[in-house]
């Protein structure tokens, strides 16, 4: 007890199983919220793992939740980036495959990475990677040619590349 | 057959994803051990394995009276085992299994040498060797303090050959309890003096 450190308020770091299951359900609907529920899987494995990687680093058990929930947004925020942060993919090369890899999901991060976009590109771009609509269908619903739909697309995508390149280091 | 500890919380999550995430774990090599709770006809038995071995058997409570042992949460042992191996410790029960059928059938009288791969890094070196040596006392056979201090080539050290053996931390496997005193009397045992004497009937060293 003489040895007791200064901070003896402190809590004690329980044993993993006992941080994971007392806060596995709060970390899973934050995930589930902002990334739809399939995508939230595997962001709940990484947010743990990443826990449990972190785990002997920490020096006192106070505000476990409050960690958890810090690295969940991290992962999440990951995760909504990725598409981006990478490249994203020209619409000539990789027609519908950000639609193809992950449904809800991705039509959620085109929708949210979209929002800065001028309207008529961004309807552009959301029906090009959300709905996978070929540019005779994007032109038909936006009133204009398939050219011009081509063009709409490519434009917001540019607009975006620059938009993200900065935060990539974020 | 190890039994999960219930949990509504983790109950509540999308069906699969708590076990994948406890296999992705091991898998991973992020765990000090992996832990679950098997039955046993002298009540719930923590064990907890390394990547190196089975480094806890552990009963979760010295037996009082000869009542059905209460329905105890492993929370209390379990933060023992972490003092012990590391808190990085998540139920992966397959990966005890081996562990947990040896034990079974060792209940059931059909085994009588445990063959699962030991892992006592834990222990400082003189308990590893009072330990090591213990595992060389047989099925049904009793040895005394002195004889094991003897035998490690300690004879004097009867007394901290008890210690160690009272902070075993691989029960059962590791036969502490074929261990007795000068006379054979039944001395102290961590999981009970009733265990100790339940072990040794079941192993034919006493007379029931």
């Amino acid at each position: 007890m003489e040895h007791a450190p200064p901070a003896a308020t402190a809590a004690a770091i329980p044993p993993f199983e006992r941080f994971y299951a007392a806060h596995a359900p709060e970390v899973y609907r934050l995930l589930a919220r902002r990334l739809g529920a399939q995508a939230a899987e595997d962001a709940f494995q990484e947010t743990f793992l990443r826990a449990l990687r972190a785990y002997p680093a920490l020096r006192h058990g106070d505000h476990l939740r409050a960690w958890a929930l810090t690295i969940a947004s991290r992962v999440a925020v990951d995760a909504l980036r990725r598409p981006v942060a990478g490249a994203l993919p020209d619409p000539d090369d990789l027609p519908g495959e950000l639609v193809a890899l992950d449904e809800e999901p991705a039509y959620r991060q085109v929708a949210h990475l979209t929002a800065g976009l001028p309207p008529t590109e961004r309807a552009a771009v959301v029906l090009r990677y959300a709905y996978d609509l070929s540019y005779d269908a994007i032109g038909l619903a936006l009133g204009s040619s398939p050219d011009a739909a081509r063009q709409a697309t490519s434009a917001g995508v540019r607009r975006l590349r620059r938009s993200a390149a900065p935060k990539e280091n974020a | 057959m190890t039994h999960a500890a219930p949990s509504l919380a983790l109950d509540l999550l999308p069906p699969g994803l708590d076990e994948r995430f406890r296999e992705r774990a091991a898998a991973d090599g992020l765990l000090d051990a992996a832990w679950a709770v098997a039955d046993s006809p002298l009540g719930p038995l923590l064990l907890a394995a390394t990547g190196r071995g089975l480094a806890w058997v552990g009963f979760e409570a010295p037996r009082a009276g000869s009542g059905p042992v209460a329905d105890a949460s492993p929370d209390e042992q379990l933060e023992r085992v972490a003092e012990w191996l590391g808190r990085r410790l998540l139920r992966v029960p397959r990966l005890l299994d081996p562990a947990q059928r040896e034990l079974a059938a060792y209940f059931e009288g059909r085994l009588h040498a445990f063959a699962v791969t030991v892992d006592l890094a834990g222990s400082p070196a003189f308990q590893r060797a009072v330990l090591e040596e213990l595992r060389s006392v047989p099925y049904g056979v009793t040895a005394t303090y002195g004889d094991l201090a003897a035998r490690i080539g300690k004879p004097k050290a009867a007394r901290a050959v008890g210690g160690a053996l009272n902070r075993n931390p691989v029960a059962i496997v590791v036969p502490c309890h074929r261990i007795v005193g000068a006379h054979g009397a039944l001395t102290g045992y961590a999981g009970g003096l009733e265990r100790k004497r339940a072990l040794l009937e079941l192993e034919g060293a006493l007379l029931a």
